[in-house]
């Protein structure tokens, strides 16, 4: 009440400021398909119900690369937009910069600090001021099974390690089904690659290689083990992986065509939008052999350091994004776990609870690491010089061993 | 005083424009690529760090490799097929305008629309392959653009589609350019068609020539939307162009000082083929008035 | 006799592999465009039944109409409608602007020559060739200083700029062949140099301004790059329109709509190249990039 006041005083002084631009909000994301388009609509809705107005500046493709030149051309010519879907460390990069807006003043009043793992809070403060607010928390290390090929297979658990649930993709090869859904991009094959490294040479291992970049641990043997596991989950993959979207892929495990799909939790949004319900039609396990673990990814909208005139619509903003409600509604549409762990798990389905759950022992056993592949174990050059070599091995360009050299190589240039 | 100088004055927007907006810009590249700039511009000058790790980058001799295999058969078959649809259309056929009108088409539309019918068309699952499929010829395999040692060559096919109808453009307006006395006098010699093409007419194509190869280099070294639309570098990273290695080396891994080093070869590149070209036309400028 | 009959007979089948090769060829040409077309009118479910080229048993116009008016373009159900409107705002005074500094400076280059005037030619053919992407940031700041950023006028500065380069090679290589003698003439009677151009000039110009327009409209309406990169929310082009349509990220891929969308994103370069295609080929003739 008392925020009202304080702007609806600033707008009475201020008569010389239009007052288009004092109640809009400019955003720019990449959720343009129709889950997440209306999942971001109930922000938008959120928004104009308080006589905020959201200009939408949707830039989609490549998983938010067209994106991220747009800010970059936008923040050159003195003209960000107030907010922008951003991911790990690109948000930090930009704060560095001195890019971003401090939010401290809406973070202290409604109590972020309490609610937002440790972890996410990370990527959210920049020298230890909010500089943006995370919607909701995806985690990467899930395997979607078809209810139905398992049934037929007799499987009615996850399996104890990876060995076993490749077992299960040669059992449903034989029975005439696709092994694995995979979607042949770079992006995705670095996210199987996340569980398949935690798998082969567990949590500790991961942090040294993707978090530390210890140049021993990644030009490693186990690093060439952990290669030729992601080769041998390339041997059950069909022909025609390649360049495929990772939602055909899911797309192959909700019509049953294919046993399973390692992928973020982003997947799940697929299955609901198709009617499939969570435990009958389909099953979400942690990849076995990375229990426990929980590698995380964060989107969230960060805020951009526009003039005060644009302020007190962005602080707006920003709160509606924490608000337990919005949160709920995104995050059940989207798939993820809301960012705040406060919030109630009722209106979740079997897969949403879990992930709540997962989530919250992970934060307290610090088990809760940022994905390689999803830009948050590492800056973004570093991330690219990981995923370059995994494609280049899963693709046969190069083998287990070259991969791993090329991997210590590119991502000592990348640290310069 | 004002009307002696009137030429110059004329040409100055444009050609500040011009200088600002290109050779400006290609000043602040280079400079950037002696500077440690990652996300944004930045001015700590590191020296020649950014090419020595440019050329350390297996991705970079990729893309190169890449280029050279992609611009060496996406010119010759423009080259050839273009001077062929030329021919074919210059022998006074019935509808002409309709034909031309067919292989310029693909021109006048956006690699973002071409790219995504192309890579639809080429997809196994359901293009080409799956219809042949349909119509019985089970056997049937095109599988190229998920194929590492292939992929690169339906990127050639799809832009030699889109652009080859511009070189038969220019091969037509350099065919009917050509003095028809001579053609006739041939042909009253009782030449056969095809030597009178190969002694008579295309040796007088020279200068289109020069004019279609200097465009196809151009073309191929920009190549950039086609690729992101039809196989966005993959498979692994058997499509990546140098146009490709820089957009992603400055945009998207906010490595911009390689990304500026980069730019900076690839200008290079396109000053190797194009300054013979600029003096050649400086040459033929004088002779021409 | 004999002879002459045998003669005729070669001429026979060479005509009908002249035809033989030309429908062939046409046919390699339509292929894409076929499909794009053919799967605009068909309901989602016939595609996804596969058969790709066959034509649609139940016809639709529901796609096209979708991808015009209510296609979900980002969070905003706007279709592409708006989109066509910011292009059409964009290419018309880019063209126009850039078309007549080409000729401008075509007709100083050859015409009213000076010292350095090879210099200057030399950089607008440079100009021809530099890649796009190294323009972005630099621009971007550019568009800042000048309060241009995010706005429509500032993507008509930006196309302008790379334009002139074409524009003034096409130009400058029209009129080099362009009789001297009459200038000389008009200049004896004492006109000047806007008096010269826009009375004996511009009107023998029609030829290469077409193809100039053609060049210029295609390039800058195709152009996604530089509209994605400078424009705000409410200048977007259709070009990044289209590319939020077909590139969203999840959900069932609306094929039929994004193949109609981007039908809507051609239509006008297509009339242009239907209606003036004739033109280009004839511009060219006239050394437009010489023959």
């Amino acid at each position: 009440m008392k925020k009202y006041m304080t702007s609806g005083l600033l707008a009475a002084t201020t008569l010389t400021t239009p007052a288009m631009a004092e109640d809009s909000v400019e955003v720019l994301h990449w959720w343009t398909s129709g889950g997440e388009a209306a999942a971001v609509s109930v922000l938008k809705d959120a928004l104009e119900a308080k006589g905020v107005t959201w200009n939408d500046m949707p830039v989609a493709g490549g998983s938010g690369e067209a994106a991220m030149t747009v800010v970059r051309s936008r923040v050159t010519a003195g003209n960000p937009p107030t907010s922008v879907q951003m991911l790990g460390y690109d948000i930090l990069e930009w704060a560095s910069q001195g890019a971003l807006s401090n939010l401290d003043a809406t973070a202290e009043a409604e109590g972020w600090g309490d609610v937002v793992p440790e972890a996410l809070q990370f990527f959210a403060k920049h020298d230890g001021h909010w500089v943006s607010a995370p919607v909701n928390v995806h985690s990467t290390n899930w395997v979607w099974t078809s209810g139905k090929i398992m049934e037929e297979l007799g499987v009615t658990e996850a399996p104890s390690d990876f060995v076993g649930l490749l077992d299960i993709a040669k059992r449903a090869q034989d029975a005439g089904y696709i092994g694995i859904a995979h979607g042949g991009q770079p992006w995705q094959e670095a996210t199987v690659f996340d569980s398949v490294a935690i798998a082969t040479g567990g949590l500790d291992w991961y942090k040294k290689v993707f978090i530390e970049l210890d140049a021993e641990a990644i030009n490693s043997d186990i690093m060439v083990t952990a290669l030729e596991n992601l080769g041998a989950y390339r041997e059950l993959v069909d022909d025609n992986f390649s360049g495929r979207d990772w939602n055909l892929a899911t797309a192959m495990v909700i019509t049953d065509k294919a046993a399973f799909q390692i992928m973020g939790d982003w997947a799940k949004g697929e299955f609901v939008n198709a009617g499939e319900v969570a435990g009958e039609d389909f099953q979400c396990w942690r990849v076995p052999g990375t229990e426990g673990a929980v590698t995380f990814n964060a989107d969230q909208f960060a805020m951009f350091n526009v003039g005060d005139d644009r302020k007190p619509a962005q602080a707006e903003m920003a709160s509606s994004v924490m608000s337990p409600e919005f949160q709920v509604a995104f995050n059940i549409v989207k798939g993820s776990v809301p960012a705040r762990i406060d919030v109630s798990d009722e209106e979740f389905d079997a897969c949403g609870r879990k992930g709540m759950a997962d989530l919250k022992a992970a934060n307290e056993g610090g088990t809760l690491v940022g994905s390689q592949a999803q830009g948050h174990a590492n800056i973004p050059a570093v991330k690219t010089a990981f995923s370059d070599a995994i494609t280049a091995f899963f693709n046969g360009e190069l083998t287990a061993e070259e991969a791993a050299e090329e991997m210590a190589d590119t991502v000592a240039i990348a640290q310069q | 005083m004002l009307k002696r100088y009137l030429p110059q004055i004329v040409i100055t927007p444009g050609t500040l424009l011009v200088a600002a907006g290109v050779y400006g810009f290609i000043g602040f590249t280079a400079a950037i690529s002696f500077t440690d700039s990652k996300i944004l511009p930045s001015f700590n000058y590191v020296g020649l760090r950014n090419y020595e790790n440019l050329f350390k980058l297996k991705a970079w001799d990729i893309a190169v490799a890449n280029l050279l295999t992609f611009s060496v058969f996406y010119i010759a078959i423009c080259c050839v097929l273009g001077l062929l649809l030329a021919i074919l259309i210059d022998q006074k056929i019935r509808a002409e305008s309709v034909f031309r009108s067919i292989y310029l088409y693909p021109m006048a539309l956006s690699f973002i629309v071409t790219g995504t019918a192309w890579k639809w068309f080429l997809d196994p699952g359901i293009g080409l392959e799956s219809v042949m499929h349909q119509f019985g010829w089970a056997s049937f395999e095109f599988n190229w653009i998920k194929e590492r040692e292939f992929a690169l060559y339906t990127i050639v096919i799809a832009a030699v589609w889109q652009t080859v109808g511009f070189a038969m453009a220019l091969f037509l307006a350099g065919l009917r350019g050509i003095d028809s006395e001579m053609l006739k006098a041939a042909r009253v010699d009782g030449a056969k068609i095809l030597q009178v093409y190969r002694r008579i007419i295309i040796p007088q194509l020279g200068y289109t020539f020069v004019s279609v190869m200097v465009i196809l280099v151009y073309n191929a070294i920009r190549t950039y939307d086609l690729i992101v639309v039809m196989t966005n570098g993959g498979p692994g990273r058997a499509t990546w162009l140098p146009s490709v290695f820089m957009y992603q080396y400055t945009f998207t891994r906010n490595q911009m000082g390689i990304g500026a080093a980069s730019a900076v070869m690839m200008l290079a590149l396109i000053a190797v083929i194009v300054i013979p070209y600029f003096w050649w036309e400086l040459k033929s400028q004088g002779k021409q008035k | 006799m004999t002879r002459r009959k045998k003669f005729s007979t070669t001429a026979m089948i060479q005509k009908a592999a002249l035809y033989f090769s030309l429908l062939l060829f046409a046919f390699l040409f339509l292929m894409p465009m076929y499909v794009m077309l053919v799967n605009s009118v068909k309901p989602l479910e016939e595609i996804q039944a596969g058969g790709m080229m066959n034509l649609p048993w139940n016809w639709t116009l529901e796609p096209w109409l979708k991808a015009w008016s209510t296609a979900q373009i980002g969070v905003e159900p706007t279709g592409l409608r708006p989109y066509f409107w910011n292009s059409i705002l964009m290419v018309v005074p880019a063209v126009t602007v850039s078309t007549l500094l080409g000729a401008v400076n075509g007709y100083v280059l050859t015409h009213w020559t000076f010292r350095g005037h090879k210099i200057i030619f030399l950089m607008m053919l440079g100009a021809v060739f530099i890649p796009y992407q190294i323009a972005l940031i630099p621009m971007a700041r550019m568009l800042g200083v000048f309060g241009l950023a995010g706005t429509i006028l500032g993507l008509v500065v930006v196309h302008t700029l790379y334009g002139i380069g074409f524009t003034t090679l096409f130009f400058r290589n029209y009129y080099v062949a362009f009789p001297d003698d009459l200038m000389k003439a008009a200049k004896v009677d004492g006109a000047g140099l806007f008096r010269i151009f826009f009375r004996i000039i511009l009107p023998a110009s029609t030829p290469i301004i077409i193809v100039t327009v053609i060049w210029q409209f295609t390039n800058i309406w195709n152009d996604f790059l530089f509209g994605v990169s400078f424009a705000d929310f409410d200048s977007f082009p259709m070009t990044v329109a289209l590319n939020n349509l077909v590139n969203s990220s999840t959900g069932v891929k609306e094929y039929n709509v994004h193949f109609a969308g981007a039908f809507i994103a051609a239509v006008p370069t297509l009339l242009i190249y239907i209606f003036a295609g004739r033109y280009f080929v004839r511009g060219l003739m006239g050394g437009s990039v010489k023959g």
